[in-house]
């Protein structure tokens, strides 16, 4: 079965009352490799990043992750499975503590029921210290180990960011979405960002990214999928991608 | 839980083994134990209202089926008080699944419309169904609650006892709130898309608190009944319901301590006003029980309008506001 991907999308629609927003969309991500999504506003990125992660179910299609179809599946589901995301509006869970965000992103590594959390104290549970260690373990690999105790609301959008990566990284997850992780970040935090991904797929973990900053998307990507109004208009590499005419013809006539 | 719960709960344990050293009167003691039946039945609406954030304006009906399965099963089939109340729960936790799992998997303020039409179903049933509840005429003749010979026929034991179930309860709900599930839970707060990306399982999540705090309510009310010995429909009314909520969201609904607060203070509220009846009278008005109502409802108002954290939170803030005031390090004169 070596030949599917770990990821594949096929006949992929999404209609939104009258809008198409993702119309007929086939790609596949392989193991290990880093996949970016492109296309102007509303191209449909989001939607197709909705869908992977069982937020909004497909007009049509299929979804195969490791071989199951996965279109139909709720998003805690999905989460279990091993796909993890971060938002292209930032979501942290403002009132809690860094420590604390990443700690919630073991919630699918981790097993304690309705009972045993009713009938043991924190304390006795060598769960909770172990979901403890590894948030810690996650919070350095991104840098942020000396801030764990602040409140996730107070952070800068850069350190919000960087947080929510964290969070999905704690799943230890098989494939994690980023849906424009640069976004709103400076030039330093865009390049600590781009580093930060590609010790992510030396990890093995396989990337699918949603950016609009084209500098990032051509150095780390392996496979770039270009859309525009929800249709697939190239893929390949980014050399290839770069010099395809309907590329050009879209990002020119925005 | 945090080392501020431990000591909480210390200090909460001191207070309940002083009390009777300084009050020796069995009313104000019968006062008391209702104090902690509804501190109990607040901790676990706290749960669903501060961290499942939702409303339940049936929570006096699940006292009542508590009630009610101690008080029937006792006396009409011959049971334990303890395997009565055990059973009142199965039967809460049961009517909570079928109340909450069609509202709960919606987003939304369901539950508080269903919840409501509940408790008055329930009360409804307790006054009509007289072959079986005894009609408005109650049931009595219920039996103590006893370990062994030492029987629960005091109101002192009673009142030990009561609290330690309110401390154990406390202790519970503390533990499941700093679990990997009550973590999910605050994190809904927080965003729910993240929540349910990071794997957190909101509906599921959502109905089994509100089943812990049903079960909760359930065996306040088989207390209820094996202290009393007798129940009518009375108690178990809406009022009684709008009531336990404004005792949460007074104390604060964030916090579990913010119920235990609340209740404290809005169960003891009417024996303070009836012992200041006398001051008004002087000033020309003639206090009655009816102004209870206004008064809490006055109560709630100020608190949601000057305090929307709660007593809890909101007192804490105002102290630290306060100290920094007039803390004497403060730089401007
Ligand atoms: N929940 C929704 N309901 C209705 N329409 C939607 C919904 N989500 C997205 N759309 C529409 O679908 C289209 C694609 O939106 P989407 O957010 O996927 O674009 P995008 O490629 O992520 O754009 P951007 O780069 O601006 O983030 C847009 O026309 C948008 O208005
Ligand atoms: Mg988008």
């Amino acid at each position: 079965m070596a030949q599917y991907p770990l990821l594949r999308i096929s006949g992929l629609r999404k209609v939104f009352g009258g809008v198409i927003a993702v119309d007929d969309l086939d790609f596949d991500a392989d193991t290990g490799s880093i996949t970016a999504l492109i296309g102007p506003n509303g191209a449909g990125k989001t939607t197709v990043f909705n869908m992977i992660t069982g937020f909004l179910p497909p007009t049509d299609g299929e979804i195969l992750f490791v071989e199951r179809k996965i279109e139909k599946l709720p998003s805690h589901r999905v989460a279990r499975m091993g796909v993890a995301r971060t938002f292209q509006h930032v979501q942290v869970f403002s009132q809690m503590s860094v420590l604390e965000n990443v700690m919630v992103g073991r919630h699918t590594r981790s097993k304690t029921g309705l009972f045993l959390s009713l009938l043991t104290p924190p304390f006795w549970r060598p769960e909770e210290r172990r979901i403890e260690e590894k948030a810690r373990e996650w919070l350095s690999f991104v840098g942020m180990e000396g801030i764990a105790d602040r409140p996730a609301g107070s952070l800068p959008l850069g350190n919000q960011r960087m947080l929510e990566v964290a969070r999905a990284l704690a799943a230890e997850p098989k494939l994690l979405l980023l849906d424009e992780p640069a976004s709103g970040l400076n030039a330093r935090e865009t390049l600590a960002m781009g580093e930060l991904i590609g010790r992510i797929r030396e990890m093995g973990i396989t990337v699918l990214l949603v950016e609009h900053d084209m500098e990032l998307v051509m150095e780390i990507s392996d496979q770039v999928v270009v859309v525009n109004f929800g249709r697939r208009i190239a893929a390949g590499t980014p050399a290839e991608v770069q010099l395809d005419p309907d590329v050009i013809a879209a990002y020119l006539g925005e | 839980m945090e080392r501020r719960d431990y000591i909480g709960i210390g200090v909460l344990l001191a207070m309940v083994i002083a009390v009777p050293f300084l009050v020796d009167n069995p009313y104000y003691l019968g006062v008391l134990v209702f104090t902690a039946l509804n501190c109990l039945t607040c901790i676990g609406l706290s749960l669903l209202m501060g961290y499942a954030g939702q409303i339940s304006l049936g929570h006096a009906a699940f006292i009542a089926l508590g009630a009610y399965s101690s008080a029937l099963l006792t006396t009409l089939a011959g049971w334990s008080p303890w395997a009565a109340m055990g059973a009142g729960a199965v039967i809460s936790a049961v009517v909570a699944v079928i109340v909450g799992v069609p509202s709960l998997r919606l987003k939304g303020h369901y539950l508080a419309m269903a919840t409501l039409g509940f408790s008055a179903i329930v009360h409804i049933v307790a006054i009509a169904a007289v072959d079986i509840t005894g009609g408005p005429q109650g049931i009595g003749g219920i039996p103590y609650l006893s370990f062994g010979d030492l029987v629960l026929d005091t109101d002192i034991r009673f009142y030990y006892f009561s609290w330690a179930v309110v401390i154990i309860g406390l202790i519970l709900a503390l533990n499941l709130i700093h679990s990997r599930m009550g973590r999910g839970l605050r994190a809904i707060h927080g965003s729910e898309d993240a929540a349910c990306a990071a794997g957190v399982h909101t509906a599921l999540y959502k109905i089994q608190i509100f089943i812990i705090s049903a079960v909760y309510a359930s065996i306040s009310g088989s207390l209820y009944a094996s202290y009393a010995t007798y129940i009518d429909p009375g108690p178990f009314d809406v009022m009684h319901s709008v009531l336990l909520v404004t005792m949460v969201a007074v104390g604060g609904m964030h916090r579990l301590w913010g119920a235990v607060i609340g209740a404290v203070l809005l169960s003891l509220l009417p024996e303070i006003l009836s012992s200041f009846s006398g001051y008004f009278q002087m000033i020309g008005l003639d206090y009655s029980q009816d102004y209870d109502i206004l008064i809490y409802g006055g109560i709630l108002l100020a608190i949601m309008l000057f305090l929307p954290e709660g007593l809890f939170s909101g007192g804490r803030s105002l102290f630290r506001y306060l100290y920094q005031k007039f803390s004497p390090a403060e730089e401007e004169g």
